[in-house]
């Protein structure tokens, strides 16, 4: 019993992680209907980036909001520059060109910072406290509360504000919104900022278990594919839903069903995707438009 | 003085030249139809006005002054508001959330502006909630009306919203169209349907292959012999 509770914790901690990078990239697929497999490369850049200020001397905090504010900035830039001359061509297209993007920026990282893994002290600590036999830390709670309050925060952006409203619309039908007066493009590259923006926070919550080096989010952006696909490939809250219920079941399977133990960890996810979009493709909390013809 | 004027406007779609030189003139306060065949036109003269399709020459004036680098955003920020065919409705968002986004060029959302509108359309109040895909075709249209309305326009074009409803429906838009021209709204109106749009405008233009071939009081046109023949049938 304890052991379960135990797995179920440690899986909605890496679960928070994977969620909060599949936010990332939900949020710009519902947009643009691009998949973004630069994603998790960025992420990583973006940890870099807050492992840099702090070896300046900065204090966590300051250097996690300079991370925020310049990988906004960043995902905006890029989509002005590399995205936006290939937006109208084929989807195909923009997808290969993140691929490459994702080699670009792992190399990036590897010729600034070295392959070696770094220390990255996050601000919570990672030394376990014991409650009724249950191991865990502040970090793994920290990591759950701040996907969970990544996703309310874009929620409430999406559904509150006119902002929200404006990029909704330029997603659903952007001939229409240019139309209502909607500046399409600006929406897009805001998309692509606040995706960026969400990255950071998952690569940065992502760091001080994992161990910061160029490769660090490989494997998180194959679960956080997963973990979107479960939820929904539009959906926000699917999104990090998913990364949690997939984190936990990914621990249980490797607990208790023993063929699959850690090996299979990976397979396990790719068995989830496989076996969503043969059941609901539309993902667990995925809405299929309806329409009147 | 004129609201809108095109001088000798021509469009193409790569190769395909879609209008030949376009002159026509809107007055503040006017209501105008412009009809033609498929494929005279008409509907291309909207877009260019609205900024959709790029003019390869020609001079659009909007309000007295020279439009140059037309976007469907700057067109909408000077207040014109382009209902396109098949009603360009936000299928996947609520009505109300529809009706908001009419709103985006004002500066604020006021509340008085959605009563107003909804006092024009109560079935949109009733299914302010709803997902504007689910509505019925005379509803969706409807919810495009009232969206432009949102925009408090100068200028309204709307492309064939006759298209697809039944006449009951078709009468309704109509009687809501003259309604906003009477409050202010001068209107331009593409429509396969010569018959009520020549009955609601006040001035009509007739296209052919792109070009203005007949324009005037929308009574005069109505007893004109060659209109009556190609486009009222009698």
């Amino acid at each position: 019993m304890t052991n379960l509770l135990q797995q179920i914790v440690s899986g909605l901690a890496s679960g928070g992680i994977y969620g909060s990078l599949a936010l990332a990239i939900v949020l710009i697929h519902r947009s643009t209907g691009v998949v973004n497999f630069a994603q998790g490369e960025l992420a990583t850049l973006s940890a870099f980036i807050c492992w840099t200020l702090m070896d300046h001397g900065w204090a966590f905090w300051p250097a996690f909001g300079a991370t925020l504010a310049l990988s906004f900035l960043g995902g905006v830039a890029l989509q002005q520059t590399v995205i936006r001359p290939i937006q109208s061509g084929p989807l195909l297209g923009i997808v290969i060109l993140t691929i490459g993007l994702l080699i670009a920026v792992n190399g990036l990282d590897t010729w600034i910072w070295g392959g070696a893994a770094k220390q990255f002290k996050g601000p919570f600590s990672t030394s376990p406290i014991n409650v009724g036999g249950v191991a865990f830390s502040k970090q793994d709670i920290g990591v759950i509360v701040v996907s969970i309050l990544a996703v309310v925060l874009i929620g409430l952006l999406f559904a509150k504000t006119k902002l929200g409203l404006g990029l909704r619309a330029a997603a659903i039908n952007p001939v229409e919104a240019r139309l209502a007066g909607v500046r399409v493009g600006v929406m897009l590259a805001l998309g692509w900022g606040l995706a960026a923006a969400l990255g950071a926070v998952a690569g940065v919550l992502a760091a001080p278990s994992l161990f910061l080096e160029p490769n660090m989010m490989q494997t998180v952006l194959l679960y956080a594919f997963a973990a979107a696909v479960l939820g929904g490939m539009d959906s926000p809250v699917g999104a990090v839903v998913g990364g949690l219920v997939l984190g936990v079941l990914l621990n249980l399977v490797g607990t208790y069903v023993h063929w699959v133990g850690g090996e299979l960890r990976l397979a396990t996810a790719l068995a989830v995707i496989l076996g969503v979009l043969l059941v609901r493709p539309a993902g667990l909390f995925g809405r299929t438009a309806v329409r009147r013809v | 003085m004129s609201l809108l004027e095109l001088r000798d406007v021509e469009a193409r779609y790569g190769e395909l030249r879609a209008l030949h030189g376009v002159t026509l003139a809107v007055a503040e306060g006017d209501f105008v139809a412009i009809l033609g065949a498929n494929g005279a036109g008409k509907t291309t003269t909207l877009r260019a006005i609205s900024g959709t399709v790029k003019t390869t020459s020609g001079e659009i004036f909007f309000d007295g002054q020279k439009v140059f680098r037309r976007t469907p955003e700057s067109m909408a920020r000077r207040g014109v508001a382009h209902v396109p065919e098949g009603r360009g409705t936000f299928t996947t968002l609520s009505v109300l959330d529809n009706l908001r986004l009419g709103a985006w060029v004002q500066r604020g959302f006021s509340t008085r502006d959605l009563a107003h509108v909804f006092e024009f359309f109560p079935r949109l109040y009733e299914r302010r909630d709803q997902q504007a895909g689910t509505l019925s075709g005379g509803e969706q249209q409807m919810l495009a009306l009232a969206r432009a309305m949102m925009a408090k326009p100068r200028l309204l074009l709307l492309d064939e919203p006759s298209l697809g409803l039944a006449p009951r429906v078709v009468r309704e838009i109509f009687t809501t169209l003259a309604r906003m021209n009477e409050t202010g709204t001068t209107i331009v109106v593409v429509e396969q349907n010569a018959m009520i749009a020549l009955a609601a405008a006040r001035h009509a233009y007739v296209l052919e292959t792109g070009r203005v071939v007949l324009g005037g009081d929308a009574a005069d046109l109505q007893r004109n012999e060659s209109v009556r023949r190609s486009y009222l049938g009698y």
